[in-house]
């Protein structure tokens, strides 16, 4: 699998992202630095990775949505080509309207920084193949604005059409449905403030996001 | 020219950074407060003679995040 890794000023996860991706998939990434104006030929996945693009001016992710390289994602992920955004990235791929609903300022206006329990709510998906249906993993959060809010037609609908991958088990920033995180209409998008590729080692305390990557690897490269 | 953009939350959205001015306002012990909404001011200095139109699709496609907020141009011609 060969993967893209988007690189904005500001973003802080993109290093991890890499690391995950490389053991994973044992290929190092692409950085894709966010001027650049296409993806190389042949990549087929990309990850859009957290942090504070552009220090959160105006509102988290609104100007990364809008920098050169975000054109070259979106047309991308029109052609299926996976797409993966965490934290920032969440924010980043809303803001892009590659999917629907907005992140918020955390309900309690905290920045919450710890492990959460999830619930896997979709495990059909590209990204989610390798949980069970319902099954419970914890991933951490670190995160300002992961308040997930969108009208309730568009909530019914991603409820309906299985599109609410990952759910929180308990109350973490007011999102609205506790949705942790969502697919898009296609289900080749996937955004979701909980950090995966921070638990993918023995040494990470636990191992609950490696099989988000190898699920993901092994549906690719099938 | 000058133009000024009102960034506010739709009605129903929470904003929990509005709610926090308001319980700090009623610590300090004013108590007419029924409501607080918080938002943003934008200023743009711009060429003469920019269409409104134009202004409003710097709002939609930037300025303004229209799945939560809504904008209010306010032009000042000669400012």
């Amino acid at each position: 699998m060969r993967s893209a890794v988007i690189v904005f000023p500001g973003s802080n996860c993109d290093r991890d992202l890499a690391t995950a991706l490389e053991l994973v998939t044992g290929r190092k990434p692409d950085m894709v630095w966010h001027r650049e104006t296409e993806l190389a030929d042949g990549i087929d996945f990309i990850g859009v990775p957290g942090g504070f693009s552009y220090g959160d001016y105006l509102r988290s992710g609104a100007m990364a949505a809008r920098s050169p390289i975000m054109r070259a994602v979106s047309s991308a992920a029109g052609r299926g080509v996976p797409v993966i955004g965490i934290c920032n990235g969440f924010q980043v791929l809303t803001e892009a309207g590659l999917l629907p609903g907005a992140l918020m300022r955390n309900a309690a206006l905290k920045f919450v920084c710890r492990e959460v329990p999830l619930r896997v709510e979709n495990s059909q998906s590209l990204f989610t193949a390798n949980y069970d249906a319902g099954e419970e993993v914890a991933f951490p959060v670190a995160h300002h604005d992961g308040n997930y809010q969108a009208d309730e037609t568009t909530l019914d609908r991603l409820e309906g059409d299985g599109r609410v991958a990952f759910r929180y088990l308990d109350e973490v920033n007011g999102s609205a449905r506790r949705i942790a995180g969502i697919l898009n209409d296609a289900g080749n998008v996937l955004g979701l403030m909980p950090h995966p590729e921070r638990v993918v080692e023995p040494a990470h305390g636990r191992t609950d996001g490696r099989r988000l990557f190898e699920g993901l690897l092994e549906r690719v490269a099938a | 020219m000058k133009a000024r953009v009102f960034i506010t939350l739709k009605n129903g959205v929470l904003d929990p950074q509005g709610k926090a001015i308001h319980h700090a306002l009623e610590g300090l012990g004013f108590s007419g407060v029924n409501d607080v909404r918080a938002g943003k001011l934008i200023e743009l200095d711009l060429a003469d003679g920019t269409a409104a139109s134009e202004i409003e699709d710097m709002c939609r496609k930037l300025l303004a995040n229209t799945v939560i907020e809504n904008f209010r141009i306010e032009r000042l011609e000669d400012a």
